[in-house]
């Protein structure tokens, strides 16, 4: 055995995750040693500064692209710039969650089990300003997803994987109101998830036999050579897939998605839609593109039926819901689709493309769902789609707001929307798949109905006594709802840097 | 002069009004509505010295602007004009202020936001100036999809009954349209070598494979056959033209179909010549179709707006066949018919919509003798009705002429079809007329008060000029064939037909002249 051989550490490449994970471990700390009082302004203003400084350290190392830690991490174009998208979209969220003004103790309880509306359940709502254990379970959670796509070894990827889904699974179970519909959420999304991270580290295993290691270049050099079991590559590709393919909410692994996206406390479900998608579709990349490029002709078919699967299945049941929450969550699944459809490209405009559509898609979607905690009336947030009308005679604003997200997430020109649709079906035409980019057309037609049916019932529906009065948002959930409307107009009129940026982005290492 | 960035001036114009206008109290209707007249006025000035300014005879594309957009798509704000947007433009140009004055007291009868519906109708010229006025097929996709949303809210918002269903069905129906075009244009990115250059698109339009030529043409002639409308794609005009108010009414079938006649002109035919050729026949008998069928349901209509539309959808047909005929006779005369239809048509939506406010219903068993009560403006709604027939003398006789005659050379069977839609259109405009403004009167029409206020100083205001330039060019249309002519030309060229035989080129040329 002899001496033992470290593998070379690059500390300034691993910097954006070394800051989250440091802030989260303190963040435990300041919930044990600080007066609950103020932990809650502590606990904030930490983890916004966590999350600035990691960002900030993604943007000083804009140039890396190297492999460190023993092959473990890659840090590269499209880690860096997914990182970058994750870290953005993560300090958008945490307005969502830091917001207190709203509602008395915010919308995290910490003692979910003292019934609710007693006196003690009053008074935990006036003495403690909301559950401040959230601020390091998100930052875990953020944490985790920046090492998900950066990881270049399977079991890097299947450790980061449980990183970030845990502190998920507990922040759905948070909700103030409607506790037991959160608590069951949290249990769904937490059985459904383990089964799939069970899933993808049996994939994992298989892999392992199949190329005799872990790392995805080792996997890339085995997929070449013709001698090695095919059953165990395409037994392996498949449950590795699976456990990809939940975490991105693609048909059939999505039956998960409405309801958790439901239970969940709103600014949590606005974290999962914008971040999740990103961390999963990171990863989703670079495994076909990086480990399995060499069995393109193979996946591409298979994926590609499921991206039209999840492109129908959202779209179509995104018809029939009558709940915002619902909606919005069907109209992930079927945005999912689109994401698919860029991934299957498989060249470098699909990479570009798609890591665009994913930050586009994400501040809309953080926009989308800031609006809906705005919408409240005695018993929290009015999520049926019936008390949403006219609601844009009371108060235009908002509802102009929520108008342009929806036609952001239609795919009207001038919004982020038609430019990331845009982009990632010119990729679909140019990498030979035209036959997704017509059934995403059909599909876009279909999901323009609800989203029109919403417009329809803000604006041109007469307001009646049940239509609940919007909130005056706090300074956080304001700030949180501007990012995401200029955000998304502005990706929709000059798209142009953002598309650069990506573009130069678009290289793996292997 | 012509360095003068004319079209991108003239389409940010009416958006910089818009947002003056929206931005006025809504207690202070008067000045909101006296901002919007005088800003579509100031447009419409500018239109008329680039009329002056375009070259007749000059280069084909004139006031050709470009600027930077996305440049790793190569999607840039190019603006430029041929004599066919120009016509268009101009006939924007000259509808808007007319149907501003018309609409003046639209909002009063519903509690809605007068400077909103005022705002919206120039939001709505900005991206009807923007479709026609685009050279990069991007920026003439962007125009397409974003004029639907000023419109939608118009007809939902401040139309009659049944708002909320026309609406969506307006929308959703262009929308999917659109969607097809939007997967053309991406293939057609792909394919032209990822440009969106009008110009450098035509250059390689031959190389194209024939095979997704053709699919192509399909993604782009489908959105427009809805948006125009042809047969079987017209369904939600009736609807959209029956819920709207009179004026935006107006403003649909006037100008916004003619987007998709025009872009199958302007896109369709030169980008896709041989599948242009190849459809063609498919495209005429839609057209003549269109013509006949659209013409025996406004015969049956009992809805005043629902008739117009309808009569619309035939008129239509002619410009589609006149279009595919691939005669430069028929392809000027369908050129023509958009402006003059959209003259006679706007008249006929304004003036039924003068009647519609008085008596407060569409359908014309509520009218019968109603001349009586208010002698000039039936007088007027005559006029109309007879220029939307296309009686000699006025501006659509000689457009549908050239349509038939331009047909007639190479198709003489559709063209004989299609003068059954002549016949057609007398019956159901003269039907109309009389069951609404002659004959005995009916009783309660006399007890409405408003039916007694004859046409006020305003109204006249609003037709006169329509009226005028129906006679005017009904007489002498030279002025707008010089400029149509040989931009249609040009266009036949790029599609790669020649006219018939001398003589009857001569022979129809006399005519035309």
């Amino acid at each position: 055995m002899g001496d033992l051989k470290l593998p070379g550490i690059d500390y300034g490449a691993l910097m954006p995750m070394l800051i989250l994970f440091g802030a989260a471990c303190v963040g435990i700390l300041i919930e044990v040693f600080v007066p609950r009082r103020s932990r809650h302004v502590i606990q904030l203003s930490f983890a916004f500064l966590a999350v600035v400084a990691s960002f900030v350290a993604v943007v000083v190392q804009h140039n890396t692209r190297k492999i460190t830690i023993g092959g473990a991490v890659a840090v590269d174009g499209p880690t860096l710039f997914l990182q970058g998208s994750i870290l953005a979209l993560g300090l958008v969220s945490l307005m969502l969650i830091g917001e207190r003004s709203i509602e008395r103790g915010g919308p995290f309880v910490s003692q979910a089990a003292i019934t609710v509306g007693s006196q003690k359940d009053l008074k935990q709502a006036g003495d403690q300003p909301g559950a401040t254990e959230v601020y390091p379970l998100t930052i875990f959670a953020l944490g985790g997803m920046l090492l998900f796509v950066a990881a270049n070894d399977l079991l890097t990827m299947f450790i980061a994987l449980e990183v970030f889904s845990l502190p998920l699974y507990l922040l759905c179970a948070l909700a103030r109101r409607r506790r037991l519909l959160s608590q069951e959420a949290a249990l769904k999304y937490f059985l459904l998830g383990s089964y799939a991270s069970a899933f993808f580290l049996f994939g994992v295993a298989l892999i392992y036999g199949f190329a005799g290691g872990i790392s995805l270049s080792q996997v890339h050099d085995a997929v070449a050579d013709p001698q090695r079991s095919q059953v165990l590559l395409y037994g392996g590709m498949a449950l590795i897939a699976m456990g990809l393919l939940f975490k991105a909410a693609l048909a059939p692994f999505h039956v998960w998605t409405p309801d958790v996206y439901q239970g969940a406390p709103t600014p949590v479900t606005a974290l999962m839609a914008a971040c999740t998608k990103v961390a999963a579709f990171g990863a989703l990349l670079r495994v076909l593109y990086v480990a399995f490029d060499g069995v393109r002709w193979d996946y591409q078919p298979v994926l590609g039926t499921i991206a039209v699967l999840t492109m129908f299945v959202g779209a179509v049941l995104a018809i029939t819901q009558t709940d915002m929450k619902r909606l919005l969550a069907y109209s992930s699944i079927a945005n999912a689709g689109y994401l698919l459809v860029g991934v299957l490209a498989l060249n470098e405009e699909g990479l570009s493309s798609t890591m665009f559509y994913l930050v586009a898609y994400g501040f809309s979607v953080l926009a989308a769902f800031g609006i809906v905690t705005l919408v409240r009336d005695a018993d929290g947030e009015a999520t049926h789609l019936a008390r949403w009308a006219g609601l844009g005679r009371k108060s235009p604003l908002f509802a102009a707001a929520f108008t342009f997200i929806l036609l952001a997430f239609a795919g009207i020109p001038l919004t982020s929307g038609f430019t990331s649709k845009f982009a990632v079906f010119g990729a679909a035409i140019e990498g030979g798949q035209t036959w997704l980019v017509v059934f995403g057309v059909i599909t876009s037609m279909l999901l323009a109905f609800p989203y029109l049916r919403v417009v329809v019932l803000l604006w041109l529906s007469e307001p009646n006594e049940s239509t609940p009065t919007v909130s005056i948002p706090g300074f956080l959930t304001s700030a949180a709802l501007v990012i995401g409307v200029v955000a998304t107009l502005a990706l929709g009129v000059v798209p142009a840097p953002l598309i650069d940026l990506s573009r130069d982005a678009a290289q793996f290492v292997r | 002069m012509t360095d003068f960035p004319f079209l991108s001036i003239l389409t940010l114009l009416p958006l910089v009004g818009a947002v003056v206008v929206a931005l006025i109290p809504r207690q202070k209707a008067e000045l909101a509505k006296t901002v919007a007249l005088g800003w579509s006025l100031l447009v419409l000035a500018l239109s008329i010295v680039m009329w002056i300014a375009f070259k007749v005879g000059g280069d084909r594309f004139q006031f050709r602007e470009s600027y930077a957009w996305i440049p790793s798509w190569d999607a840039r704000f190019t603006f430029a004009a041929d004599g066919i947007a120009l016509v268009m433009l101009m006939l924007i140009a000259i509808l808007f202020p007319v149907v501003i004055l018309a609409s003046w007291h639209d909002v009063e009868k519903s509690n809605r936001s007068a400077p909103i519906y005022f705002s919206l109708l120039l939001v709505f010229e900005f991206t009807m100036i923007g479709v026609f006025a685009a050279a990069d097929i991007f920026l003439f996709y962007v125009f397409f999809e974003i004029m639907l949303i000023p419109m939608y809210f118009i007809i939902g918002s401040f139309g009659g009954q049944r708002r909320q269903y026309a609406a969506v069905k307006f929308f959703l129906y262009s929308l999917v349209g659109g969607l097809f075009m939007l997967a053309a244009v991406i293939g057609l990115w792909v394919v032209g070598g990822n440009t969106f250059d009008f110009g450098r698109l035509t250059e390689i339009a031959g190389s194209i494979d024939q095979n997704t030529a053709r699919w192509l043409f399909l993604g782009f002639f489908v959105a427009f056959a809805i948006k125009a409308p042809f047969f079987p794609f017209h369904t939600w005009l009736p609807d959209a033209g029956g819920a709207a108010p009179a004026g935006a009414a107006a403003l649909l079938v006037g100008v916004m179909d003619k987007v998709g006649t025009f872009g199958i002109l302007r896109y369709c035919l030169p980008l896709f010549p041989e599948a242009s050729r190849w459809f063609a026949p498919a495209a005429l008998v839609l057209g003549v179709i269109g013509i006949i069928y659209a013409a025996l349901l406004a015969v049956g209509q009992n809805d005043l707006k629902r008739l117009v539309s309808y009569t619309s959808i035939a008129h239509f047909g002619f410009i589609g066949i006149g279009i595919f005929a691939f005669t430069s006779q028929a392809g000027t005369g369908s050129v023509l018919y958009m402006v003059n239809h959209g003259l006679a048509t706007g008249l006929l939506f304004i003036v039924v919509g003068m009647f519609v406010a008085r008596r407060g219903s569409n359908l014309i068993s509520d009218f019968g003798g109603a001349g009586k009560l208010v002698p000039v403006l039936a007088g007027v709604f005559f006029f109309a009705g007879l220029a939307s027939l296309a009686l000699p003398g006025t501006a659509p006789f000689i457009s549908e002429f050239l349509v038939l005659i331009g047909t007639f050379t190479v198709h003489p069977a559709y063209a004989v079809v299609a003068t059954v839609g002549i016949i057609l259109a007398a019956a159901y405009v003269l039907w109309m007329v009389q069951r609404t403004t002659q004959g005995n009167l009916n009783p309660a029409l006399a007890e409405v008060p408003e039916m007694r206020k004859d046409i006020t100083l305003r109204e006249k205001v609003v037709v006169a000029p329509l009226i005028l330039l129906i006679v005017l060019l009904g007489f002498y249309p030279k002025p707008v064939i010089d400029v149509i002519n040989p931009a249609v030309e040009a266009t036949m060229q790029d599609v790669g037909v020649q006219d018939p035989g001398p003589t009857a080129v001569v022979a129809n040329e006399r005519v035309a002249r």
